[in-house]
């Protein structure tokens, strides 16, 4: 099942400003995994998958997605962005910013119409906000308003989805519910990458970990290379993991 | 109404609508001054348009003044990018910068022409029926209605088509890149559409007018609804009532049409942004006002469930302990009482069994801080609903 390469990097550098922030990553992610990525604050972990999205575009190097450039994959990828990127107080309602996932399938011009509606309605049911689906967004929690990304980026039907820091500012109910769809998608041969903060919950929630530091440290299955030599490797400190419970 | 009366609120209806829909869309993104930026740098386009047709009335001029507009869009941003200075001080500098190029090149080659910075800023609606369309010996109509008849069309058309794509690219410029849509293009699609109305609409109305429809009718829009197309259609109405209350009050002060329509529309904002239901002044104060008494009541049924002694509990030490002054003291019973949340039994209070639920699971909300249940259990209790 892992022999498929979902995503791969190759000798990615980028650079704002002229400082490298991601330096010759090379990266191989099968299909198929939950992967979280980890880091210090700067370590590129946000930056690796806006470039993963074409958002930002890299000096050197390449990414494909199942072999092909992202501009002909798009339709296979899902972004949940930080929930802080948007403008919470824009006029609209939860509802329609689920029905935006299904835009990237109708294509320029074309509306949604009944069957988007539908397939909106059934994901928000399945984060568990389909009570809130008119409700304006700047009403919502922090912990709905990221279910309700969530569900926008379940509409698009992707094989891979990238989330950053789903986790960030939600409640303990969210973060469950976010984990367990995660954990759905998996199961179901879906990629989900997650650039995650929490060391703690990596055992727990993920099957794959990339250690990111600006170069990238490691990359495998957690049982293989979660461990005390690596978290120091890219913390810089002495880090165990046992310390983390 | 003479005819020259009714085309004069026509085009000024016109011009307040197609100005609404780029201004919309313009105050969601936060670039409202953008649209001042423009309204002024389109004079070195319009002043080179002119020498090089020597025509007024040629579509060059419309042509060259929107590629100045645009041209102060790209100017900003690459300034901005620098890195070196802010986004309101890029506007501010490249702005003032274009006009001031336009108000040279007039005064130095288009002095005896029909031409001058008056007129650009401040426009003249009087005088909008006097330019017409004769096509044979017929008349069709004043010029400026065509010119921005035919900008709102254009711009209805391109609003109808691409609504989607708008509305994404303003709410999430990643995730419309992501999809496919592309974000620039839909940038400048709109900055373009905001410096051809500008031009379109500054013959008739003036620079200043077109900055006030763009961004007073949305900005009263956005303190009233929360659905986009209810906020277009909002902004295109107010802009519409602006045009033709303000028509009259010029007419009523024998003032200029432009002016009064601007005041008008300040006068209008004024009174939305005091008076909007949920947006409001009035009602976020009020709304402030009623959360503090909720804390207040939720401090007192703390202290009454904290204290089983009588002297706690008693209703004239109730100022004293908690540190009230009289006249909260007595609100905050009131609403207890009116909630049924506490009974008086010889001046003694003590706390229901509503009261006590309410109280701990408030007390567990506010430790937990888990969800919104709050606003759910101020429902299930009927607080301030009598």
């Amino acid at each position: 099942m892992k022999d498929k390469i979902a995503i791969k990097v190759d000798d990615l550098t980028v650079a704002y400003n002229f400082k490298p922030v991601l330096w010759d990553v090379d990266l191989s992610i099968p299909e198929g995994v939950l992967m979280a990525i980890v880091g210090p604050n700067g370590a590129g972990k946000s930056t690796l998958i806006k470039a993963m999205l074409d958002i930002v575009k890299p000096i050197a190097g390449t990414i494909e997605i199942f072999g092909k450039p992202y501009k002909k994959q798009y339709k296979e990828v899902a972004y949940v962005p930080q929930k802080g990127s948007v403008d919470w107080d824009f006029p609209t309602t939860a509802l329609d910013v689920v029905l935006m996932g299904t835009y990237g399938s109708l294509g320029w011009i074309k509306r949604p119409g009944k069957t988007e509606k539908k397939e909106a309605l059934e994901a928000l049911e399945k984060v568990g906000m389909l009570e809130f689906r008119s409700r304006q967004i700047s009403q919502l929690s922090g912990g709905q308003q990221q279910r309700v990304f969530l569900a926008r980026a379940l509409v698009q039907k992707a094989s891979i989805y990238i989330m950053d820091e789903p986790f960030q500012g939600v409640d303990a109910t969210t973060e469950k519910a976010i984990i367990n769809i995660l954990k759905e998608l998996r199961k179901s041969g879906k990629t989900v990458v997650v650039v995650h903060h929490d060391l703690q919950t990596v055992p727990e929630y993920f099957d794959w970990v990339t250690f990111l530091n600006v170069k990238k440290i490691a990359t495998g299955s957690v049982k293989d290379i979660f461990n005390d030599d690596n978290l120091t490797k890219t913390y810089g400190i002495n880090y165990k993991v046992s310390l983390l419970q | 109404m003479t005819s020259a009366q009714i085309e004069i609120q026509l085009i000024a209806c016109i011009v307040a609508v197609a100005c609404a829909i780029p201004g919309t869309f313009l105050v969601l993104r936060k670039m409202a001054m953008i649209s001042d930026a423009i309204s002024h740098s389109i004079l070195p386009g319009i002043v080179i348009g002119f020498f090089l047709t020597e025509d007024l009335n040629s579509p060059w001029l419309i042509l060259l003044a929107a590629f100045s507009g645009i041209l102060t869009v790209v100017l900003v941003e690459y300034i901005q990018k620098t890195g070196l200075v802010k986004e309101d001080t890029a506007i501010g500098l490249v702005f003032p910068s274009l006009f001031s190029i336009g108000v040279i090149l007039i005064a130095k080659n288009a002095g005896d022409v029909h031409l001058d910075v008056d007129a650009v800023l401040l426009g003249e609606l009087a005088f909008a029926p006097f330019d017409r369309v004769i096509i044979g010996s017929a008349d069709m109509g004043p010029k400026s209605l065509w010119v921005i008849g035919i900008i709102l069309l254009v711009t209805l058309a391109l609003l109808l088509a691409f609504f989607k794509e708008l509305k994404i690219s303003t709410f999430d410029k990643q995730l419309a890149a992501t999809l496919g849509f592309s974000p620039v293009i839909m940038h400048y699609g709109l900055m373009t559409v905001a410096s051809v109305t500008t031009v379109g609409a500054f013959d008739a109305v003036g620079a200043i007018l077109v900055v006030a429809l763009m961004i007073a009718p949305p900005a009263m829009a956005y303190l009233l609804t929360n659905n986009l197309k209810k906020m277009l259609l909002m902004a295109s109405v107010f802009g519409i009532i602006g045009a033709i209350l303000g028509y009259w009050v010029a007419h009523w002060l024998d003032a200029s049409i432009a002016g009064s329509i601007t005041t008008v529309l300040g006068v209008l904002f004024f009174l939305i942004y005091m008076f909007s239901p949920n947006r409001g002044l009035i009602s976020v104060l009020y709304r402030q006002k009623r959360q503090k008494v909720e804390v207040h009541l939720l401090t007192f049924l703390l202290h009454l469930q904290n204290h089983s002694e009588k002297s706690e509990r008693h209703i004239n030490h109730l100022n004293e302990h908690i540190n009230w002054h009289k006249v909260r003291a007595q609100s905050v019973l009131d609403l207890a009482l009116k909630n049924n949340m506490i009974t008086i039994d010889d001046s003694i209070i003590s706390l229901t069994d509503k009261g006590k639920t309410f109280t701990s699971e408030a007390i567990n909300y506010i430790i937990t801080n888990k969800s919104a249940a709050i606003e759910e259990m101020k429902d299930r209790f009927f607080l301030f609903r009598g």
